[in-house]
């Protein structure tokens, strides 16, 4: 499979990815690593005019210590989250997470803002993103913004994101709780996570329980107003519509969203 | 537009579409058709080649990615006298492939492995392999051959 044809710009500085995306509007798409966005193409599913590479962009690619937080460039690869001391250290639920996205050829080229940006529900780092309440970066035309993860994700591949917008760093803070849990569901190794859960302390983001990944805010409502952990997770899926698939059905998806929001929460209060 | 790629140390240059995976570069530009096909879905690992000595996928690089950078394929690995590198010795000599379609892959994947971890345990060495599929299930051997080439190099 090839994609369908598109004219190739590479972008040597973010303000020349930003212009660039300004040039071609709605019809240009930032390529990173490209593991999520040339799969689609080769698809048909996608179908840029333009792709604006982004790739070359080093400086975009770090991992530092800023006292109360983490600071993590937009074009840092999971190979490098899953590598770094930094991370294991300060962010394991990030570190480790990483670690299991795909293979070891994905995480050589995937990167953490790909994969925010892409906001696909059945990804591993928005659920992290939330479950770490972290502030995304973009860079547009008029300048930077900050967006809160909890807003960050808007619909299915949909974030908040404007055309032209450039995704350049995640803020995250160290988590006050340190107890952490990465529960994925897979029925193979390198598969997408049927249903996946991030814990940290008692925040838990939720993977593929619905057309954008979300927190599991009612199970966090019942830890807070005192449920055991068994009790709140019996409300890991309320609200939540996750999809039916060949991979499994919504009540089976909503089972194992209970399943594992406990098995995370009993993990998470175990490390901490 | 017009590439260029370093591939198994000499330099290569084409006019190539914008579209043009890497792996079609390998093999319809430079005629390096070691590196297959499989799945053309970033699962089987079968198109794994280097880039900057790094494991990737090469149907999921564009062509135009890779410019400038350089790319290992199998053809790439054996010295100029014909010795088989240690990773290649050592499929041989364990019989780490039945019909042979994902050894190209598999030994690049090993390469990119042992480079990173020169010691890995077995557990890390099926890790490390779970991006490649062997549809003969010669994952037993193809094992064997890993820690044996890490045995042999460390």
């Amino acid at each position: 499979m090839i994609p369908a044809t598109f004219t190739y710009r590479r972008a040597e500085s973010v303000d020349e990815a930003i212009e660039l995306a300004g040039q071609y509007g709605e019809d240009a798409k930032f390529l990173a690593g490209g593991h999520s966005l040339l799969p689609l193409m080769k698809l048909r599913l996608a179908q840029p005019e333009v792709l604006v590479d982004i790739g070359r962009l080093r400086d975009l690619s770090y991992i530092r210590d800023q006292g109360d937080h983490v600071a993590i460039g937009a074009l840092t690869r999971h190979h490098d989250l899953a590598t770094s001391e930094l991370l294991a250290e300060q962010l394991p639920l990030l570190h480790h997470a990483a670690g299991t996205i795909g293979d070891p050829q994905v995480r050589h080229r995937g990167t953490i803002g790909g994969s925010l940006a892409h906001a696909d529900p059945a990804g591993d780092l928005p659920a992290v993103v939330l479950a770490l309440e972290a502030t995304l970066v973009a860079r547009g035309p008029s300048g930077s913004r900050e967006i809160p993860a909890t807003e960050f994700f808007r619909g299915l591949f949909e974030s908040a994101l404007e055309p032209g917008e450039l995704l350049t760093e995640i803020r995250v803070p160290k988590p006050a709780a340190r107890g952490w849990s990465f529960q994925k569901f897979t029925k193979r190794a390198i598969d997408w996570a049927i249903v996946g859960v991030a814990v940290q302390g008692d925040r838990i983001g939720l993977v593929n329980m619905g057309e954008k990944p979300v927190r599991a805010t009612a199970v966090e409502q019942a830890l807070a107003s005192g449920a055991s952990i068994r009790d709140a997770a019996e409300h890991a899926a309320d609200g939540l519509s996750p999809a039916s698939d060949v991979h499994a059905s919504a009540e089976y998806r909503a089972q194992l969203a209970r399943v594992l929001v406990r098995r995370g929460l009993e993990e998470a209060r175990a490390r901490a | 537009m017009k590439v260029t790629i370093t591939v198994n140390g000499r330099e290569t240059s084409a006019e190539v579409e914008d579209r043009t995976l890497l792996v079609h570069y390998l093999r319809d530009v430079l005629n390096l058709t070691a590196t297959n096909i499989g799945c053309d879905t970033t699962t089987c690992g079968a198109c794994t080649v280097l880039l900057d000595g790094e494991a990737v996928k090469s149907c999921t690089v564009l062509a135009a990615q890779a410019d400038g950078r350089e790319v290992t394929t199998v053809e790439g690995l054996a010295a100029e006298d014909g010795t088989m590198h240690p990773v290649q010795k050592a499929f041989h000599e364990n019989h780490g492939l039945q019909c042979g379609f994902c050894t190209p892959g598999m030994v690049m994947a090993a390469v990119s492995l042992l480079k990173e971890n020169p010691r890995p345990t077995e557990e890390q060495v099926r890790a490390g392999l779970e991006g490649n599929l062997c549809r003969c299930t010669g994952y037993h051997n193809i094992v064997k051959a890993v820690l044996a080439a890490a045995e042999e190099t460390a």
